[in-house]
């Protein structure tokens, strides 16, 4: 009988965003279909209370099936037979209910069936799903495919493949391939035109793709004969008929998430039809998809950064040693208010990269409907630049945490967390993955360095510090004032460096710099409009100034010449 | 074949969480303190009618509840899973029903729906626990009855499949049709509510709550009649007052006893193999086990 919407007050507080009426006012097209769908939003409060009203579908059906469900799903798996796979039998119900419930294709037009929900429901509903079954999530959140679908696909494409989604036909983004992995521009999958009948032809070979004998597949194939590089790659979506055009050869045998099948694909002169335009695929498709997954990652390691804080403090209250609750003791207590702050800071970067990514979506489908005004454009334009900056940020900071706190619990439950019969075990496991796929920590870094050097994080930082917060909080801002100027000048010094090489290696501390003080500022922002987060404002003060001094100190005392130290 | 559904549902108090205050001093159940919840296994009754109606297109299924005003509630949650439509039977005059009462008046309701396929209803509601109201309903109406129904299998040719489950095993019976089938919580869960109903069917509600509670949103049901919960009072369904209610209740309640459930004697084992073999045996000999 467990909510996992209800139970979290953490996640309605971001229905009271200040922006949140903008987001849906525009989301909504000031309600223009009120008349045409019985079961649109009639104005914003009737909306949030829609997205209330379904998230606590969604947070019941997690509580009651869904986590239930997660360790038999670990420990039974994905099989494959005849070269098609077959879920766990909980994975299975997980998906019934909730495609029953109608919670696929939630961001959707409802003229695709959808519920048209704004970013922020939608991705709260993807961390609640996580909080349950982070492997699940990942076959739940494949619904995202149908957001390409969308923006990028012809009418007759949309029409074709949206109405499917709501019904409960699950995607695939088919990448990797064994020679390329981080590395795209090397996929190698051969798309052919037969101008006879007007198809695409996919031959070749697929690697660690998710949930990859679904319905609907998006695939990344080589168009242009001839090319080796990213622009003779084109976007395909492919009907699954699991007949012998795509086979599944096996699916890996991994640490965690293992309930969310991994395979290797077999493509047999598979029909597909383009999306968008050729030699784009990889480009521009790929790269907005990227940004939709790894948006997506955020909200899985958030949920699963919660399920870790739920057990190590159920533990920890439980669990009695020397004559009291562990909890009790300063060591035990101070590990579960940081594993806190982190889940709620990295919750906290999660809705305000949300917020973003939601307003300049919105503007780029309205767009399409009719020319915008100058300052919608701009608008847009500036929610797109921040959105681009914080997406890599929330990506890296969120999924660490997530290791972080997942170790943390093991930690918080002794030598029992190191046994099968716990929880935290499957968590520890499930976490791991989240720092690598659909970019790497690493990878994440690059893509966040250049708002480092191009000053979009100090920008949003001043503006932040302008924000009006509780007196409460005045002692945390001239901290974070002063963890700014340390920030501000590392980023000096590095510049003064004029060194690529050296910028590379320091870049990892740059950015997360910034991220301490972002969610810094997010937190005593949050908390001044609502005391539940006082603590974890403090603590995470606390723990971020320790940080950026850290990095201050080795940036500052850094000299080019230790690279070589480095490089052997 | 399409074909017109009645679930009977009732809401009940949720007696998983009883509290010490969940009995009145006069021995009767003290609704305040317990949530109301739609009865689990009229859910389960739910479910096969929802299933009735997704393998027989055109079906229709419509709740059938009694109660206070706020029953209004188990009409909404089977909206919000996929029923058509629902009537709240209501009326001082009804309270204090027995279960006899109750079948009285739930049966002249169903005569005044008149047009009906097949009558679904849960085995039994938890907080009474008598299972009779099913069974009453169908005598009234002098047409025929599955117990303990499990999963209704077909609908084909004016006759129902039902596969029943008994205290050892399953049977599978065939009944014609109009028939009142009662449904085990052994058979499938209900489905969750589902987005659109709830976006669809939230604002729905009787006469008398759209007295009670002014909402922004009053014009929405003169709009979109099927936010316009029917309310039937006793003349409504035209019964005879004297079979209705507490006047028409022959149970009387004469004592309500607290059972305090205390432990019973225990034995200590030592991890010997003798004893615990000891141990096995007796367990199997009085059926604890094997």
């Amino acid at each position: 009988m467990a909510n996992f919407y209800k139970d979290n007050a953490g996640l309605r507080f971001q229905f009271s965003h200040p922006l949140m009426k903008k987001i849906v006012d525009l989301k909504e097209r000031n309600y223009a279909e009120k008349d045409k769908y019985d079961y649109a939003a009639l104005d914003f409060e009737d909306a949030i209370d829609n997205y209330d009203k379904v998230l606590e579908i969604i947070g019941e059906i997690c509580g009651d099936i869904i986590a239930p469900n997660a360790e038999s799903v670990d420990h039974d798996g994905p099989t494959v037979v005849n070269n098609r796979v077959v879920y766990a039998r909980g994975t299975q119900e997980n998906h019934d209910a909730l495609t029953q419930a109608g919670l696929y294709g939630m961001s959707l037009p409802r003229e695709y069936g959808g519920l048209n929900f704004s970013m922020v429901p939608y991705v709260m509903a993807a961390e609640i799903v996580s909080r349950a079954d982070a492997g699940f999530a990942n076959i739940w959140g494949l619904q995202d495919c149908a957001e390409t679908i969308h923006e990028f696909g012809s009418k007759e494409i949309k029409e074709e493949y949206l109405p499917r989604i709501n019904k409960g036909e699950t995607c695939s983004m088919d990448l990797t391939e064994p020679d390329a992995g981080s590395d795209l521009q090397a996929v190698m999958l051969k798309a052919t035109y037969n101008e006879a009948d007007g198809w695409w032809y996919l031959n070749g070979v697929k690697r660690f793709i998710t949930n990859g004998d679904a319905e609907i597949k998006l695939v990344l194939a080589r168009s242009e004969e001839g090319t080796t590089d990213g622009r003779g790659l084109s976007y395909f979506v492919c009907d699954n008929h699991k007949d012998g055009a795509i086979k599944v050869r096996r699916i890996e045998n991994k640490l965690g998430i293992k309930g969310s099948p991994t395979c290797e694909l077999v493509f047999t002169n598979a029909k597909a039809k383009l999306v968008g335009n050729r030699r784009m695929g990889l480009i521009k498709y790929v790269m907005s998809l990227m940004n939709g997954a790894r948006l997506g990652v955020g909200a899985q390691s958030v949920g699963l950064s919660q399920a870790t804080y739920d057990e190590a403090l159920a533990y920890a209250k439980d669990r009695r040693q020397f004559g009291k609750a562990i909890i009790e003791f300063p060591a035990v207590y101070e590990m579960l208010s940081i594993i806190k702050a982190k889940l709620e800071a990295s919750r906290a970067l999660l809705y305000e990269t949300t917020r973003f990514v939601d307003i300049y979506k919105v503007y780029e489908s309205i767009a399409e409907e009719r020319a915008l005004e100058k300052e919608e454009k701009a608008e847009g334009k500036e929610y797109q630049r921040l959105a681009d900056a914080y997406t890599p940020l929330l990506k890296m900071f969120a999924s660490e945490y997530a290791n972080q706190n997942a170790y943390d619990c093991i930690q918080v439950h002794g030598g029992s967390g190191f046994m099968k019969d716990y929880t935290c075990e499957r968590l520890y496991r499930d976490a791991r993955i989240l720092t690598i796929y659909e970019g790497t920590s690493q990878l994440q870094t690059v893509a966040a360095i250049r708002h480092v050097t191009t000053g979009t994080y100090l920008k949003q930082i001043e503006e932040y510090e302008q924000a009006e917060i509780a007196s409460e909080y005045i002692g945390l801002r001239d901290r974070l004032k002063a963890m700014t100027g340390q920030y501000a000048a590392a980023v000096n010094t590095v510049a003064e460096l004029k060194d690529n090489e050296a910028l590379d290696f320091l870049a990892r501390r740059l950015v997360e710099m910034a991220g301490h003080i972002i969610m810094g500022y997010l937190l005593i922002m949050d908390a001044s409009r609502d005391e539940q987060f006082r603590e974890s404002a403090n603590v995470y003060v606390q723990f971020g100034q320790a940080e950026v001094e850290k990095h201050a100190k080795y940036i500052a005392e850094f000299e080019k010449d230790n690279l070589a130290y480095f490089r052997k | 074949m399409s074909l017109k559904i009645v679930v009977l549902a009732k809401q009940v108090p949720d007696t998983h969480n009883v509290g010490k205050d969940a009995m009145k001093a006069d021995g009767t159940v003290n609704r305040a303190a317990l949530p109301a919840i739609f009865n689990p296994e009229d859910l389960n009754a739910l479910e096969q009618a929802l299933r009735l109606k997704d393998k027989n297109p055109g079906s229709t299924v419509t709740i059938l509840t009694m109660g206070p005003g706020k029953a209004a509630e188990v009409i909404r949650e089977g909206l919000y899973r996929g029923a058509d439509n629902g009537y709240l039977l209501t009326d001082r005059a009804f309270a204090g029903a027995d279960t006899l009462a109750t079948s009285y008046a739930i049966h002249m309701a169903i005569k005044k729906i008149k047009d009906f396929d097949v009558i679904i209803g849960g085995r039994q509601a938890i907080d009474g626990d008598t299972a009779q109201v099913g069974p009453q309903v169908a005598e009234k109406l002098g047409i025929p009855q599955v117990t303990y129904a499990e999963d209704i299998l077909s609908v084909e040719n004016g006759k129902a499949t039902v596969k029943r489950r008994l205290e050892r095993g399953t049977e599978v019976v065939s009944v014609a049709l109009p028939a009142v089938i009662t449904v085990n919580g052994s058979a499938a869960p209900c489905r969750p509510r589902n987005a659109k109903l709830i976006q669809k069917y939230k604002y729905a509600k009787t006469i008398t709550e759209k007295q009670e509670v002014i909402n922004d949103y009053a014009d929405l049901c003169n709009q979109r009649p099927y936010l316009n919960l029917q309310e039937w009072s006793v003349d409504d369904v035209q019964a005879d007052r004297q079979f209705c209610g507490l006047s028409g209740s022959p149970t009387k309640v004469k004592n309500i006893e607290s059972v305090v459930f205390q432990a019973k004697e225990s034995k200590k084992l030592t991890a010997a193999d003798n004893e615990i073999e000891e141990l096995i045996k007796e367990l199997m000999a009085n059926h604890t086990i094997g």
